[in-house]
């Protein structure tokens, strides 16, 4: 058996053990954005103009700025600074979560605003409050329409996560290269940690896929129906 | 016609403006119990901004709204929220909710508003679709509707509330020639029953057959108001006799 392929059998379990670190990061942080995301999409919609223009700032400064110079900013800078002692798992998530949290914010805002406003109306119409019609009319809609741009999301996330590396936490990456730093084995490690990411990405897209088919609304279309 | 003449809603002089552009201008409006208003008048004329007026959807800039001798206080959410459950509003493009089939379009406020337990909703809900006709549909989603289902649909979705008054928002105009029918049907059974209705209609037949009074609008105003009778005969000078006469010419080139 050539070496290289031995050194990646070997090392495959350590490999493993590290995309369940990556999956946590990743689910974590989408949880997180997805929260963050719905909290300033309905902000940004429904706000006064005080909140929209300190949630549009929030999202420029989470898409004007590199994902790996936020993660230094909070881990070695912010977190430092407040005294606070997160692991770089909890890092990670943070930085990550409020990253997809800004992009998350624009799908869900784009998607309220593709909604026919009557059907908000017409819940108000009935007695709702403001809260109960974003709650039971226009969330259920656009949380439905929103997942092929979440999947989109997802893919983006997971591939982010590796740059957790560099602040030491044990996901793929960063236990792909110290295996490689040992073994010289860049070639085949670096293959193999690309496969474990495709694979990843590849499954949460096919499994978003089937909860857009499993929660479809039977001739529904984006813009209503008529 | 009226069995009291004491009005459970009152509209006094209400205003509203977008911008510059006034589009209600001081209107007064009175209804009693049972009784069917109906509003025409070219578009941009009014009407539909005074219809949501009265369920404060669009808030007045000034006026008074007053229902079984209580006052709204624009500025009290709990006023809003109360005065919205006590009227219904039908819409023009019925606004019914996409996600939902149509037993639970109707069970949702139910649920939500009136707090009303699963069961409970279900079994009101039933009985208002079988009302409207639409008993086989409840499994169905509103993409899976025809418009006159639809608009049936939202009918009922709004009588399940209870409302003590309903405004219709031309609720036949958004729906094919040949579904118009049913709808007016079911808007008629309604009025056999007593409902107290404000009604913004082209439709001839419901304007002749189901109007206690007819207010005309125009520029924001209540330009002419009374009865039919009054109002609609042949060869009468009034506006809303020409109007309707308009309507007759049209609904005759077309059919």
């Amino acid at each position: 058996m050539p070496h290289a392929l031995s050194v990646v059998i070997d090392s495959l379990p350590y490999l493993l053990q590290g995309s369940f670190l990556t999956a946590g990061i990743v689910v974590s942080a989408m949880f997180l954005g997805l929260v963050i995301g719905i909290l300033m999409a309905v902000g940004l919609v429904y706000g006064n103009r005080f909140t929209q223009y300190l949630l549009t700032a929030y999202v420029w400064v989470f898409r004007g700025v590199p994902v790996v110079v936020l993660l230094f900013l909070f881990y070695f800078g912010l977190f430092t600074f407040l005294g606070l002692k997160f692991s770089a798992f909890t890092a990670v998530t943070i930085v990550l979560g409020m990253t997809t949290g800004a992009y998350q914010a624009n799908i869900f805002k784009g998607a309220i605003l593709s909604l026919p406003k009557g059907q908000f109306k017409a819940a108000i119409g009935l007695g709702m409050s403001e809260i109960q019609a974003i709650k039971s009319i226009v969330l259920p809609q656009i949380l439905r329409m929103s997942i092929p741009a979440w999947s989109n999301e997802y893919s983006i996330i997971l591939k982010d996560s590796a740059l957790a590396f560099v602040i030491g936490a044990p996901e793929i990456m960063a236990r792909t290269q110290f295996v490689a730093s040992r073994t010289y084995q860049h070639l085949s490690l670096y293959i193999t940690a690309g496969i474990i990411y495709f694979l990843l990405t590849w499954a949460g897209v096919l499994a978003l896929r089937k909860l857009e088919k499993h929660v479809r609304i039977p001739g529904y279309s984006h813009h209503g129906n008529q | 016609m009226m069995s009291d003449k004491i009005p459970i809603l009152r509209v006094n002089n209400i205003t509203k403006s977008f911008g510059t552009n006034t589009i209600l201008n001081s209107v007064s409006v009175e209804l009693a119990k049972g009784e069917i208003k109906v509003l025409i008048g070219p578009s941009g004329g009014g009407k539909s901004t005074l219809l949501q007026c009265i369920n404060c959807l669009v808030l007045p800039d000034s006026g008074e709204i007053e229902l079984e001798n209580e006052n709204i206080d624009f500025t009290r959410k709990r006023d809003l929220y109360r005065l919205r459950q006590q009227i219904g509003m039908i819409f023009q493009d019925f606004n019914l909710f996409d996600h939902l089939t149509a037993l639970d379009n109707i069970t949702i406020a139910l649920r939500k508003v009136k707090k009303m337990g699963k069961k409970e909703a279900r079994q009101r809900a039933r009985l208002e679709l079988d009302q409207v006709g639409l008993s086989d549909k409840e499994t169905l989603y509103p993409a899976q509707l025809s418009g006159g289902q639809k608009q049936r649909l939202a009918i009922a979705r709004a009588l399940a509330m209870d409302p003590k008054i309903l405004l219709l928002d031309e609720p036949t105009s958004a729906l094919d020639p040949t579904l118009i029918g049913e709808v007016i049907s079911v808007i008629k059974g309604l009025a056999v029953k007593g409902m107290t209705m404000i009604m913004a209609t082209h439709q001839i037949s419901l304007i002749y057959n189901l109007a206690d009074e007819i207010l005309f609008m125009a520029d924001g105003r209540i330009v002419e108001q009374g009865p039919p009778a009054a109002l609609l005969t042949a060869g009468n000078k009034s506006k809303s006799q020409g109007f309707c006469d308009r309507l007759n010419e049209l609904a005759e080139v077309e059919g």
